[in-house]
């Protein structure tokens, strides 16, 4: 009995000693090895200071997390940082009164900070419009294409092809071979959002969205008519194949050797590397070269992380050093090798450059090297309501025309109307 | 009989007051929500919010993916209340009729039903996998080239499937007390004045279910309705072609996913009317047909 006694004084005067610190909790949404090296690069964080302990919790995918941070707020118990992916940015940055903007909590908090210092393509995606950054970027990714190294040389291809046009060159050859040429993990991101940077189409009004609340989507264009025309007959003829929505299913049939090439997120490169059993390479994504000379840039994809209103001045404190031990060149960097994700600021980039990381494995610089080709007009991507909702819209449409339901041109027609109708609604919300 | 009368009017009130709690705070007060959210829209941060009438009401009239839903949720739930029931009924009278280690069976079949409805879809998912599904590989090797991910039809058979193995056990529970019920006397004079099994069982026994059925005809519904939601979510999440979202898992991805707090609240509200109009329509049309 007295030793049970002992004990819970025991176990109080360390809760006590605990809690001296200022807790910070951290939702998120990488699971798996990018859960791992998330919850090391918070204790790495933990052990070089004593005033702040960051707790970071795994919330499910980019959805749930959004979903469960709005839900908490709503109840008044948001947690300090949350991590919400592109497709919800707008919303976040919309809501006012919702978050710390990021450049305003550093400037209060004395952390050095200067736009400049962020790679070109991923300054402004979680900016306002005059170019302050509501959200820090965190885990920055790109689509790049990937392919089996040993399918190629058996089937006796040299290069990767450059362009959808060399593409069904390629697809032929590994067809007769008995291979599918192409899958790809997210049909709205890969096909459409960057299909339009890399091809330098408008997306949407108002700037893409940055300008103010667009209501006019630009999806059904000559460009994304042809190509979604082209992946039909592709899928008919077993030159792609679509494994359903979900991303995993699709980069399975990559790791079972069924499909030789695979577009997935510069970000999976890390986990590839650990779980692919053979050799394969990483290069640009594809472009047509009957719409545009040269492929232009892609975008980020990815998420950011927010900070939300309402916390103590001491919790801001913590915060403003987490994200500047955050974005601070060497973790930037320790989380590029790492995951495969690409270091957001210049001088990350430039820190791996100098290890020789790329000298070692050139494959981890195609998404940084893709998100630094020259900005172009409308390659900034693109800031929209309901964006969530969109997708699953333009999921259905698209699963539409791979199942030979729609043409392309109905389906993209009706994404257009559904997709103006989400957006007028967004813009009403906010009026 | 003597009658016991209160002579304090407020204490039978005290002896309903946790019953009525219970109907207020979870079925009057959050439906009263459902209602009032109907008619607003407001952002997913619940920031900015105002009155739009019937503007969500109108969203969904026009929407082709809500009609879609409603005949999947149909034929989703006609589907797996005759599979489930059905099966359920077989076996409970196979039960029956067992003399030797009948407990074993019992149990053992009674088994599914402590599965959890998520559990059963991760399993399904395991079973119906394309790199290495069992199921998966034993339908396409008997020539259908089954692929739930990218088939709508395909994935609503695995849905129908799998829902209604779930509700088995059920079924299969109520069935069997139902027929112990049913008494000896009336089924030995059925066995001299006919020598067809089949015939007595549909002309004696299932006119004597009709109790058990009919409640389990409502429960089978309901549960088609809405508890097949861990199911979906942990299988097809709606897709593919956005053709297996019942009613009530449109409402959670618009409502929850999508930030939408006043469109899925007036699709809950429609769902609230539509279950409603199908409970009356059981009790006043085919209650009539039941005899207890």
């Amino acid at each position: 009995m007295k030793l049970k006694g002992l004990l819970f004084i025991a176990y109080f005067a360390m809760a006590m000693n605990l809690s001296a610190s200022t807790n910070i909790t951290w939702w998120h949404a990488m699971g798996g090895r990018l859960g791992e090296v998330v919850n090391e690069m918070a204790k790495n964080f933990n052990d070089s200071q004593s005033e702040y302990k960051i707790t970071p919790i795994y919330k499910g995918g980019y959805e749930d997390t959004m979903t469960a941070g709005i839900a908490a707020f709503r109840a008044r118990k948001s947690p300090d940082i949350i991590q919400i992916f592109d497709a919800g940015a707008a919303t976040m940055i919309n809501a006012k009164g919702v978050v710390y903007p990021i450049a305003d909590l550093f400037d209060n908090y004395g952390v050095k900070f200067n736009a400049k210092n962020y790679i070109s393509g991923v300054r402004n995606f979680y900016a306002d419009s005059k170019g302050r950054m509501i959200g820090t970027p965190f885990n920055a990714s790109t689509p790049v294409m990937y392919y089996n190294k040993d399918i190629f040389k058996k089937v006796g291809i040299k290069n990767p092809p450059k362009t959808w046009e060399e593409f069904e060159k390629t697809a032929a050859l590994l067809k007769k071979a008995g291979y599918i040429g192409l899958a790809q993990s997210h049909s709205p991101w890969i096909f459409a959002e960057n299909f339009h940077s890399r091809h330098n189409i408008k997306l949407s009004d108002k700037n893409n969205g940055f300008d103010g609340l667009a209501t006019k989507i630009n999806y059904n264009n000559p460009a994304m008519v042809y190509h979604w025309d082209k992946l039909r007959s592709w899928a008919t003829k077993g030159y792609y194949k679509y494994y359903g929505k979900g991303w995993a299913d699709n980069q399975q049939a990559f790791y079972d050797q069924k499909v030789a090439m695979w577009l997935g997120s510069s970000g999976s490169f890390g986990g590839l590397k650990k779980g692919a059993k053979f050799e394969f390479g990483t290069t640009y994504l594809p472009y047509w070269s009957k719409f545009i000379d040269k492929g232009a840039q892609t975008f980020i994809g990815g998420a950011a992380l927010f900070v939300f209103s309402g916390k103590s001045d001491e919790k801001y404190k913590g915060i403003a050093k987490f994200l500047q031990f955050l974005t601070s060149a060497k973790t930037q960097y320790f989380w590029h090798k790492e995951t495969g994700y690409v270091p957001i600021t210049n001088a990350a980039y430039d820190l791996a450059k100098k290890d020789g990381y790329y000298k070692v494995s050139p494959d981890a610089e195609i998404g940084i090297k893709q998100l630094s080709l020259p900005a172009q007009e409308w390659t900034k991507g693109y800031r929209l309501g309901n964006y969530v909702q969109i997708r699953e819209v333009m999921t259905v449409e698209f699963e539409n025309i791979i199942n030979g339901k729609k043409s392309a041109s109905e389906a993209l027609k009706s994404i257009e109307t559904k997709a103006n109708k989400l957006l007028v609604k967004f813009a009403k919300t906010y009026k | 009989m003597k009658k016991v009368q209160f002579e304090n009017n407020f204490i039978p009130y005290l002896f309903i007051l946790p019953q009525l709690s219970i109907v207020l705070i979870f079925f009057i007060w959050p439906s009263s929500m459902a209602i009032y959210y109907s008619f607003v829209l407001e952002d997913a941060f619940g920031i900015s919010s105002q009155f739009v009438w019937l503007d969500n009401y109108k969203d969904i009239i026009f929407d082709s993916q809500y009609y879609s839903s409603v005949v999947f949720t149909i034929i989703f739930s006609a589907l797996v209340s005759f599979f489930a029931l059905s099966a359920g009924l077989f076996l409970a009278h196979k039960a029956n009729g067992i003399i030797r280690s009948k407990g074993t069976y019992r149990t053992l079949l009674i088994w599914p039903y402590a599965i959890a409805p998520a559990i059963v879809g991760l399993m399904a998912s395991f079973f119906f996998n394309s790199s290495h599904g069992d199921m998966y590989e034993f339908l396409n090797q008997i020539g259908w080239e089954f692929d739930p991910k990218s088939d709508p039809f395909d994935a609503q058979v695995m849905l129908v499937f799998i829902a209604s193995w779930k509700q088995i056990s059920v079924n299969f529970i109520f069935f069997l007390s139902g027929l112990q019920g049913i008494p000896k006397s009336v089924l030995e004079a059925s066995l001299i004045d006919c020598k067809s099994s089949m015939k007595r069982f549909w002309t004696i026994t299932f006119p004597l279910l009709a109790p058990t059925t009919f409640f389990l005809l409502i429960t089978n519904i309901t549960y088609s309705f809405f508890e097949t939601f861990g199911l979906i979510d942990t299988t097809t999440r709606g897709a593919p072609m956005g053709e297996t979202k019942t009613l009530a898992y449109k409402i959670y991805q618009d409502g929850f996913l999508g930030a939408d707090i006043g469109g899925s609240s007036a699709q809950s509200v429609l769902l609230m009317i539509f279950v409603l109009l199908i409970t009356v329509f059981q009790f006043k049309y085919i209650e009539k047909k039941v005899h207890y």
